[in-house]
């Protein structure tokens, strides 16, 4: 047989997931916030839930999340998502259930919904985005802003005499013998970002599998509370929020190594 | 089904099990926690979802997504509970999903006491949580009713996508008394088309509270405040009790309305021609009947157990027609019988005009009547 | 020869944040200030040859707003070893 002189072929190498709409999204540019929508997108689509995937988006910059998902979504109250989500999930166990929380909502008014939802093993998937700050409100002292860290109220950097310490939740939650998979990754570059594409993965696995309670955090840069521009907000992720919240593995369900 | 020997609590549980009820979120409070008992023990056994929430915060907020789910789901509590549900109340309203809400009232405010009251009265009734929203208040005054209306408040509730409350007091849900359960209806096959089930072969549901553009949501306000006319018109409800030749009418609901029969019963006995109206729907509430009512009777007694809320919805009724008077007792306090009928008698007595301080003239006479120890 | 890939950026999506000329290992991609998109940003484009079609741009970009398309490298059909 001869060899054949073929066409170059072309392949898409990345497109926009089908669980995205075709709306542009609200965040301001160069916010990490649609890089995690996408993740979760593309997830859903590569896992083939789209179809019996429910989403619950919370209050914050990411309450319209619900309109640039192409599924079912229901908008919960501040920090109450994870008992929606629970709501949701006991009665309809079959389909697949997740949250999108910000730290304010999650890490804050939200505290006890979260334990309790890890503690209870619900086998809901949460996306938690931890940018160190109030987003929506306009850059308030977030549970998760670092110490010295100026915001809009806490103007000359947080006094962690006044106002305490960063909240870690992956840390917390670890503990939590109803947690499957508890993991903290980062946005700041496209190494670490399809770092974070694996763990909503295996996050979303984790649900399938009956394996409990699963979130996966992940840390986000807000350009324009932090009053930087897009790229060096990403390495303000890199060099002052990655040592104050260590990426890794917090708690992985054995099942889920194989 | 034959009558039995029910306690409250477990009865209106029971009730709301054979009513088709999913999914049960709740939080343990005297005295409505052998609700969340009943449905403990009985939700699993029939495959249906319950959760002991971690607060009353997160128990609405778990009715609030299996209500979105579609489902037939409700919680129970007690005063300072519900309190703390109110935000969720409020979205839920907001979403206009479908949700039954017993409150089991205590003595308040505060801490309070675990005695029965009808202190929440204006939290039932005018919304309690925030924004423009109407709730729909069933009061029973029987374990019977409470069971008969736990049935209805489901169907309320999904008939007008509406928040439905079944408000009891601590009497009602600790009591044993002979009543009857209904039998045990079929789970509906299909979800209604605006639940999040999964956007399968359909366009996408969102269901949320959020309208973020004013004109948007002044349209979803005047939907809400056309669909309460609507509940206004058609779901009006009272039972009335030797009312036709009344002279004199006693307005009272729940164990009021309950306790006050007794006395009625006593005072025409003595020739005081009284009798009794109990309004079963406190929102929307029987305005045109209490008006009706003060076209004929020569003066009226509103009995409550708190300081004259329904009072002031009677007294708008009545518009000045004849006076109005009030007693009441607070606290976790209920009245008895001869209490009631020594105010049926003074009021029937009573000659002068119109009163527009009723509840200062009561609240003289209640010092009294607690300063005798009575 | 390098393999040949290329961009297409979405005008309604591109916000201008520019977390693609930054990323970019090729340095190919930067934002262009003689157009606006409908919603008044300075889009990023392709200036020069060399895009490898690697993606890098698409995996940071926050809107989703770019498609990467790729030649597919094209190997000579072998012959069967038997032939």
């Amino acid at each position: 047989m001869m060899t054949t002189p073929v066409k170059p072929e072309i392949q898409v190498v990345y497109q926009r997931p089908d669980s995205f709409t075709d709306l542009t999204t609200h965040y301001c540019p160069g916010c990490t916030h649609g890089i995690a929508h996408r993740l979760v997108a593309e997830v859903i689509d590569e896992m083939g839930l789209r179809e019996k995937s429910i989403g619950v988006a919370p209050v914050g910059c990411s309450v319209f999340a619900y309109k640039y998902f192409n599924m079912d979504f229901v908008e919960a109250a501040h920090g109450r998502a994870p008992a929606m989500a629970t709501g949701i999930k006991r009665v309809l166990p079959k389909n697949t259930v997740f949250t999108y929380q910000g730290d304010g909502d999650l890490a804050s008014i939200g505290m006890a919904e979260i334990i309790h939802a890890a503690a209870r093993g619900e086998n809901i998937t949460v996306i938690f985005i931890n940018n160190a700050i109030y987003g929506m409100t306009g850059g308030q002292m977030a549970p998760t802003t670092l110490p010295g860290m100026k915001t809009t109220s806490s103007p000359f950097g947080r006094d962690v005499e006044l106002s305490g310490y960063p909240v870690r939740m992956c840390e917390i939650l670890a503990t939590m013998e109803g947690a499957g998979y508890i993991v903290r990754r980062s946005l700041h570059d496209a190494k670490h970002i399809r770092q974070a594409k694996k763990a909503i993965r295996l996050a979303f696995e984790t649900q399938e599998r009956g394996l409990g309670f699963a979130m996966v955090e992940l840390l986000s840069s807000c350009p324009t509370n932090w009053e930087i521009n897009p790229h060096e907000a990403l390495d303000f992720i890199a060099e002052r929020m990655v040592p104050v919240f260590p990426l890794g593995d917090y708690k992985v369900n054995e099942e889920l190594k194989h | 089904m034959a009558k039995e020997l029910l306690k409250g609590n477990e009865a209106f549980a029971e009730a709301a099990i054979r009513a088709g009820c999913e999914g049960f979120f709740g939080y343990p409070i005297t005295p409505s926690t052998e609700f969340l008992e009943h449905m403990a023990r009985r939700m699993p056994q029939l495959g249906r979802a319950f959760v002991q929430a971690e607060s009353e915060v997160a128990a609405i907020n778990m009715v609030y997504g299996a209500a979105c789910a579609g489902k037939r789901v409700m919680t129970s509590s007690s005063s300072p509970g519900i309190s703390l549900m109110m935000e969720g109340i409020s979205y839920i309203a907001g979403t206009e999903v479908p949700a039954v809400i017993v409150n089991v009232m205590r003595g308040g405010p505060g801490l309070g006491n675990i005695a029965p009251s009808q202190g929440d009265y204006y939290q039932m009734v005018k919304g309690g949580g925030h924004g423009d929203y109407f709730p729909i208040v069933l009061a029973p005054a029987s374990v019977q009713e409470a069971i008969d209306f736990i049935s209805l408040a489901f169907d309320l509730a999904e008939k007008y996508l509406n928040i439905v409350y079944v408000i009891a007091d601590g009497n009602m849900g600790q009591m044993m008394e002979p009543a009857e359960l209904p039998p045990m209806r079929e789970l509906p096959k299909e979800p209604p088309a605006w639940a999040v089930t999964g956007a399968k072969g359909r366009k996408p549901n969102i269901l949320s509270s959020i309208y973020i553009n004013p004109p948007d949501e002044e349209v979803t306000n005047i939907r809400l405040v056309k669909r309460w006319l609507e509940i206004e018109k058609n779901e009006i409800r009272f039972s009335e009790y030797l009312m036709e030749d009344a002279e004199f009418a006693v307005i009272g609901f729940g164990t009021a309305g309950r306790v006050a029969t007794t006395a009625i019963r006593a005072a025409r006995q003595e020739g005081i021609k009284v009798g009794l109206f109990r309004p079963i729907t406190l929102a929307p509430f029987p305005k045109e009947q209490v008006a009706e009512i003060s076209r004929r009777v020569k003066r009226i007694l509103v009995v409550e157990m708190n300081s004259g809320m329904m009072l002031e919805d009677v007294a708008a009724a009545v518009q000045g027609r004849v006076p109005v008077e009030f007693f009441g007792r607070m606290g976790g306090v209920t009245p008895f019988p001869d209490e009631i009928l020594d105010e049926i008698r003074r009021v029937a007595a009573n000659k002068r005009p119109v009163n527009w301080n009723a509840r200062a003239e009561w609240i003289a006479r209640l010092e009294q009547i607690v300063a005798e120890g009575k | 020869m390098p393999v040949k890939g290329w961009i297409e950026v979405h005008d309604l999506h591109c916000k201008g944040c520019a977390l693609c000329v930054s990323a970019c290992p090729q340095d190919v991609i930067s934002l262009d200030m003689e157009r606006l998109t409908p919603k008044g940003y300075h889009p990023a484009h392709l200036i020069a040859d060399g895009c490898t079609g690697c993606a890098i741009c698409a995996i940071v970009c926050p809107d989703a707003a770019i498609t990467v398309y790729r030649e597919a490298p094209v190997h000579p059909q072998k012959a069967p070893a038997s032939a």
